[in-house]
């Protein structure tokens, strides 16, 4: 190790100032010296000075709400009071203001639904592994990956009651005691729907809240007023003990690990609406194991998109290195093989069956009307990642990431509308074949949900630390302990431990 | 577009070539009862259940709107309400006061009139005795002038439907989806019909 590079830890006289901030040369130096393991270990004031800088940063970041920011939220909340327009529209007419007819009774709402329950698997699934498996450059992400579930969660759920004809009568699907003496019927997949989804969103916020207790206490700690007592009303009397933090870590080894399989039956059970059915192109055995590699594949192209913007906006530079997106981009690339493998399985087993309709319903994809929409997915999830991600030079580069991951997500949302829109047009029936076009309360709805998502992450990047702060202060400590002997940290999986090359990207792209 | 309400509509199909050479075949097609009908197990809420004497009828006081029956249904005859209904006078006196008005955003389909086929039963269990056979019409039965439509009891040998599923002309429609539909087809010579 110690040949990979000048040992270079920050002199003292280079601590920071009383104002509490490094400037940017110093900066870059300090963390290269101690993001980057490249150096000997730090002593434990340095490491102090490291956790007061990160602290600083993030909540001055926290702190600080300029006029673009309220634009920003102005925007948002413009965009999704159409949304509610749309909807209330929707609750005043009926739903026949929607594209919806015999045979396509589900449109753009199922194809959000699918698209943000997919979102939000990537966060706490990737976070979850990462924790599992004990990867050391987990730590910066974490946080936004679980707040990023939680949020798509937030919107997804919402699309089984937006899309119902009487959506004022969705309670009647929670299995409470009531006057008619109903429980809902457990046979039904949107029964299965609705339990694990609030299963996820149960388990993911918790997920969220766990490891968010120190920071919690750390931001109780340096704000004052309202806010100070809403943080420490959140914090449950975190104090640091030897004991807080042994059950912390306790907690969390155990919830890591129930998380896994709780998010991945999630997207199973999602698929079952589909798999379940007697519709071809939707009745399928390889669907669940298919939306939940498509979740992931969306997911963490929605987590590379985050990253990135929140990189930028809140000036985390030297926490989010190019190494993390370096890293991300690999995990990319495997999932658009899986994912394409996972299609192509189920694309051949329908041509080949050659059942009619199924293969109407491919005809419709390959050359029919939807061949547009078909063949830019196809592109956007297959071409682009798979012949892109294989180069450094594009996993580090932020302005290709960005676009890579945002066509990815495009090409998800594109193969959502294909499955739940197009299969049922074609049926057995052929008296009863027809088509859909959204209309305009759907689209404002859909739009709505991206700006909803934005604004959730936006309030929360004021609210609360986008990077968990503990962690990152752990990792340094992890990191230190190890060199020392102290401690051995099993993170050399192959391909998640970069190279000296990417190290001198990243600092450079970091200062 | 179109979101006409029929419980029973007539299905037009046309052979192969152009008219006049080509034929016109057609099909009645209601909402077949089926034995294992797919869009009850898919009812989250129970809107969509087998009644004890074997019809598969729609509660419609129950049902939330989530046409998840209508995309299981191979027969695609079930049909939603996608805007209050509007019964303009003196359009309002035409209501069956035996059927429930249905409101905006639920399920219908065809029931085989049970409000028919209940008064019927009723009305033979009052007086003791069983249902004879004809006894129930059905509305599609009743006004089909050359009486294509025959409705009974197929499990009482005696009765009219019994005889005509005699005939090896019978037809299930779709079987192969293993829904056990109630309404069978009887073909015409030479190809699919009534």
């Amino acid at each position: 190790m110690s040949d990979l590079g000048a040992t270079h830890g920050p002199a003292p006289s280079e601590r920071p100032d009383s104002s509490g901030g490094l400037s940017p040369e110093q900066a870059a130096v300090v963390y290269e010296a101690a993001g980057v393991k490249t150096s000997q270990a730090l002593t434990e004031d340095e490491l102090k000075t490291l956790d007061r800088d990160l602290d600083h940063r993030v909540f001055r970041a926290m702190q600080s709400i300029g006029i673009r920011y309220l634009l920003l939220v102005g925007f948002l909340l413009t965009v999704i009071g159409f949304g509610a327009v749309g909807f209330g529209w929707q609750i005043y007419r009926g739903i026949g203001v929607t594209g919806l007819n015999r045979p396509v009774f589900w449109g753009f709402y199922i194809t959000s639904f699918v698209f943000w329950i997919g979102i939000s698997h990537a966060g706490t699934l990737v976070s979850a592994i990462l924790r599992v498996l004990n990867v050391e450059w987990r730590r910066p992400l974490t946080r936004a990956a679980e707040a990023m579930t939680l949020f798509a969660l937030m919107i997804g759920g919402l699309f089984p009651i937006i899309h119902l004809g009487r959506n004022w009568r969705f309670y009647w699907m929670i299995p409470l005691p009531n006057e008619r003496g109903l429980w809902p019927n457990f046979r039904s997949a949107l029964m299965w729907d609705l339990l694990a989804i609030l299963t996820y969103i149960t388990a993911s916020s918790l997920f969220l809240f766990l490891p968010l207790v120190p920071d919690l206490a750390t931001a109780r700690d340096r704000t004052r007023g309202l806010r100070r007592k809403i943080y420490g009303l959140l914090s449950l009397g975190w104090r640091g003990t030897q004991q807080q933090w042994h059950r912390l870590h306790l907690a969390m080894r155990v919830f890591t690990i129930v998380v896994i399989p709780i998010a991945v039956s999630v997207h199973t059970i999602v698929s079952w609406d589909f798999g379940m059915t007697l519709v071809e192109g939707w009745k399928s055995s390889v669907f669940g194991p298919y939306f939940v590699i498509g979740a992931i594949y969306s997911g963490i192209a929605a987590l590379i998109t985050v990253l990135i913007l929140v990189r930028k906006s809140m000036g985390l530079e030297e926490y989010l290195t190019l190494r993390h997106f370096d890293r991300l981009g690999k995990v990319l690339l495997a999932v658009t093989v899986l994912w394409f493998y996972m299609f192509w399985a189920g694309f051949l087993t329908d041509w080949y069956g050659g059942n009619a309709v199924a293969k109407l319903v491919q005809q419709e994809h390959l050359t029919g009307p939807f061949a547009p929409l078909f063949w830019t997915m196809m592109v956007a999830n297959v071409a682009v990642p798979f012949l892109f991600l294989w180069f450094r030079r594009v996993r580090t580069s932020m302005a290709a990431m960005m676009v890579i991951s945002l066509l990815v997500n495009v090409g998800m949302w594109l193969e959502r509308f294909l499955i739940v829109v197009t299969s049922p047009m074609v049926n057995s029936v052929s008296y009863n074949w027809g088509g859909y076009t959204p209309q305009w309360p759907e689209i404002a709805i859909a739009l709505a949900t991206f700006a909803a998502f934005a604004l959730l992450y936006l309030i929360f990047s004021k609210a609360l630390p986008l990077i968990s702060l503990w962690e990152v202060k752990e990792g340094w400590r992890v990191d230190r302990w190890q060199r020392e002997g102290i401690v051995e940290v099993e993170n050399d999986l192959p391909g998640f431990e970069a190279g000296p090359a990417v190290d001198s990207v990243g600092a450079g792209g970091g200062a | 577009m179109g979101r006409a309400q029929h419980w029973i509509r007539i299905e037009r199909y046309w052979d192969e070539g152009e008219y006049p050479s080509a034929n016109a075949r057609f099909l009645p097609l209601m909402c077949q009862q089926c034995g294992k009908a797919p869009c009850e197990p898919v009812c989250p809420v129970f809107a969509s259940v087998h009644s004890a004497d074997g019809l598969n009828s729609q509660i419609y006081n129950r049902c939330i709107g989530t046409r998840y029956c209508a995309h299981n249904c191979p027969y695609k005859v079930r049909v939603f309400n996608y805007f209050k209904p509007e019964f303009p006078a003196p359009l309002e006196q035409q209501l069956n006061p035996d059927v429930t008005v249905r409101s905006v955003g639920i399920m219908e389909k065809c029931t085989f009139c049970v409000q028919r086929i209940r008064r019927v039963r009723q009305q033979a269990r009052a007086e003791g005795r069983a249902v004879a056979d004809g006894e129930i019409t059905p509305a599609c039965v009743q006004t089909c002038p050359p009486g294509a439509l025959v409705f009974g009891d197929a499990g009482d040998p005696e009765s009219q439907v019994a005889q005509l599923l005699k005939s090896r002309r019978g037809m299930k429609f779709l079987e192969a989806f293993n829904t056990e539909p109630s309404v069978v087809y009887l073909k015409r010579r030479g190809g699919p019909d009534v």
